[in-house]
């Protein structure tokens, strides 16, 4: 057995530690490319998710490697993520291969059931190992968002330039190279250590951002672009509003990420939307009006085409533009999106953001005279 | 009291519930006028270009009967069967429409979520009905009277009526049933989209005047849906997904259906799903022709008919030739 899985930011990192750790084979996906996408367009319904593309494109680049089964996880609707797999079994059967699709889920959070579906799935009986080897590499994924967290937001301030990239490059060219968590934690530690001794410097004219909408394309930075480091270079600090590993903990065990956070976003939703909409559209709701409490200066709301769940929000969005005061940018990604008509949309959101804070400022002096 | 209600989305289903219960009530019941080229336009004016059409329609209706009424009901029908849903959209109707339109009446918007259970079906219904009158067992008794114009209604589907059929003369119902000797079409898609006459272009009646029975998913029962559903590794949690690609799996190896279209509205992301299940299977396991046809507000007419057209020929042909073709295949296998 070969097990593969589906691609979506860098939680192939430690997934495959989790793999090496169990001695299971397991083929990592090449890294999301224009080949990916190219692959996934050509054979997925025209009128699917971008995810579901490049999904596709990891399993078939993954099969043409030597992959004979395919790890995923699900969920009980109503947006369609949940029936990507039995999509994916047909196409790749009228193309021909034989692969298995497993689906990871530990349904109304029972945990052992997910337990048991992996131990089936390993073929060995060590529960005790799988769900040791499981919680060192769900630390290990915690860690990187961590890391990743913290490029986003000091990147802008950075003394020498680029200084920050090269740790974090580092990092990751290291981690894709070892087997096992035990080597990939070492390399973790080291990079902590380096990333104290950055110099930063104090800019008042630093834009704050926050990054809402659609979890994968909010992760996943081959399919957004990017936008994160596109924005730090703009002089802007980023936050995105999901990670990795709370969506590990949400599709993995159907549990609910950060338990407080997770109740303020809700509860700052509520007049808005009253209930869920699928995905993660009233999170989208409930963290603009959070971002905008917390004085950021705008928003970023990014989702798929034809993403259900997100076209509620985006409904949403302009009443919360005008109670709160804060622009908001809704980019809607496929596989058509260019790069170059994107660039030039960011840029030109964030001179407005720049604007409007000098506005802002100019009156508050005036006032004050 | 004036009590609006849109025609739109899952109203064909529930026209005899929802008004009767109404009026049994003692209230008013405006009906949005049927969908026109107006309430297209202004639901398209209002709602995000990425809407699907049946969306952007329903809020059409709902400003057709802004002015008209005091109330506007809008219910949030999140899940009308235990573990499975309708549409994320659906989930956020109201909310929608209570940020996309603007000076709106009152909006009746009861949360009709059923994905764990109908235990709550009581209170909605009080909950509904405290809009008109304090006297829970007038509501209690007009939702139980509703409920039977409702049950008539969906033993009418069953016969192979359609909701368009129900406003005509008796004759011509006659004439809608199906009858034997014609060829039969299994017509699949969300119900708000192959009902509407306006959106769906008039297909049932296009299709009939080609000589042709046309049955819809509604038209199957629990018992041919069910197994074939059951069959899938994941259990599928769209009520409509179920039922469209419970009929066409079950359609696949009924000689008596010639064919079998799906009518879908652009971006909406069950559509996309279930055709490509229902369009991968229909090649795989059946020789039946099989059309996708995709609306939204940009669709011309002209062009739906010319494939229209060309999929009943091909369907008269394959029973002009094929079916030749295949007892002389039984011969050959005989021998
Ligand atoms: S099911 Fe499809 S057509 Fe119906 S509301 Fe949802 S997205 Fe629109």
């Amino acid at each position: 057995m070969k097990i593969t899985f589906p691609h979506m930011g860098n939680t192939y990192l430690p997934v495959k530690a989790m793999f090496d750790d169990l001695g299971v084979d397991v083929i990592t996906p090449p890294i999301n490319s224009k080949k990916t996408l190219e692959i996934g367009t050509k054979y997925a319904p025209e009128q699917i998710c971008l995810p579901m593309k490049i999904n596709l494109g990891n399993y078939i680049q993954s099969i043409e490697k030597g992959a004979d089964t395919i790890v995923v996880t699900g969920s009980c609707g109503p947006c369609r993520y949940g029936y990507f797999m039995e999509v994916e079994r047909e196409i790749l059967k009228d193309l021909g291969y034989e692969v298995e699709i497993i689906s990871l889920e530990a349904p109304d959070g029972d945990i052992k059931e997910f337990y048991n579906r992996v131990s089936q799935m390993l073929e060995t009986k060590n529960i005790f190992k799988i769900v040791k080897t499981f919680k060192n590499a769900f630390g290990i994924l915690k860690k990187i968002d961590e890391i990743e967290e913290k490029v986003l937001k000091y990147r802008p301030y950075e003394k020498n330039k680029g200084e920050i990239d090269k740790i974090y490059n580092h990092l990751i060219d290291q981690l894709r190279k070892s087997t096992g968590s035990k080597e990939m934690l070492q390399y973790i530690k080291e990079a902590e250590k380096n990333f104290m001794n950055v110099a930063l410097e104090k800019r008042q004219d630093v834009l704050k951002v926050g990054i809402i909408g659609e979890i994968y394309t909010i992760i996943e930075d081959f399919s957004n672009i990017d936008i994160g480091k596109k924005l730090n270079n703009l002089g802007v600090e980023v936050h995105k509003s999901h990670s990795t590993s709370g969506w590990v903990l949400e599709h993995l065990f159907y549990e609910s990420i950060g338990r407080s956070r997770e109740k303020d976003i809700r509860k700052a939703a509520a007049p808005y939307v009253k209930t869920m909409v699928g995905g993660h559209g009233r999170e989208t709701v409930g963290n603009a009006i959070l971002y905008a409490k917390e004085g950021y200066d705008g928003l970023i709301h990014i989702m798929p085409f034809t993403c259900m769940p997100e076209i509620v929000a985006m409904s949403i969005l302009p009443k919360i533009q005008n109670d709160y005061h804060i622009p908001i940018l809704t980019l809607i990604i496929d596989e058509m999106t260019g790069e170059a008509g994107y660039i030039t949309r960011l840029e030109a959101y964030i001179d407005l953001l720049r604007n409007r804070r000098d506005k802002f400022q100019n009156e508050k002096m005036l006032s004050w005279s | 009291m004036k009590i609006g209600i849109p025609r739109g989305l899952l109203y064909d289903h529930y026209q005899f519930l929802w008004k009767s219960f109404f009026e049994n009530l003692g209230a008013e019941v405006v009906i949005s006028q049927k969908t026109n080229k107006k309430i297209v336009d202004d639901g398209v004016a209002v709602t995000v270009d990425e809407a699907c059409l049946p969306v952007k329609v329903y809020h059409g209706h709902v400003m057709d009967l802004r002015d008209k009424v005091d109330f506007i009901f809008v219910p949030k029908i999140m899940s009308i069967h235990e573990k499975e849903y309708i549409c994320p959209k659906f989930c956020g109707l109201p909310e929608m429409i209570k940020t996309s339109i603007s000076n709106l009446p009152t909006i009746i918007d009861p949360t009709i979520d059923f994905i764990k259970n109908k235990k709550h079906l009581l209170e909605i219904v009080y909950e509904i009905g405290g809009y008109v009158t304090y006297d829970k067992r007038k509501i209690r008794l007009s939702f139980e009277e509703a409920l039977k114009s409702h049950q008539n209604y969906k033993n009418k589907m069953k016969q192979g009526f359609f909701p368009m059929d129900l406003d005509k003369k008796h004759e011509e119902k006659h004439e809608a049933k199906h009858k034997e000797d014609t060829q039969k079409i299994l017509l699949l898609g969300h119900p708000y989209n192959i009902y509407d006459e306006y959106l769906s272009m008039n297909i049932v009646e296009k299709l009939r005047k080609y000589g042709m029975t046309v049955i819809t998913q509604d038209h199957f029962s629990k018992d041919q849906i069910n197994p074939q559903m059951n069959e899938l590794q994941k259990k599928m949690f769209w009520t409509f997904g179920r039922k469209m690609l419970g009929a066409a799996l079950y359609a696949m190896e009924q000689e008596d259906i010639q064919g079998i279209i799906y009518l879908s509205s652009f971006g909406c992301g069950i559509d996309s799903v279930i055709a490509d299940i229902v369009e991968r299977r229909t090649r795989r396991n059946s020789k039946k022709p099989y059309i996708l046809l995709t609306m939204d507000e940009h669709t011309g007419e002209a062009g739906i008919d010319t494939r229209i057209e060309a999929f009943v020929d091909m369907i008269k042909w394959r029973v002009e030739n094929e079916n030749y073709v295949s007892t002389h295949g039984q011969y050959i296998s005989a021998r």
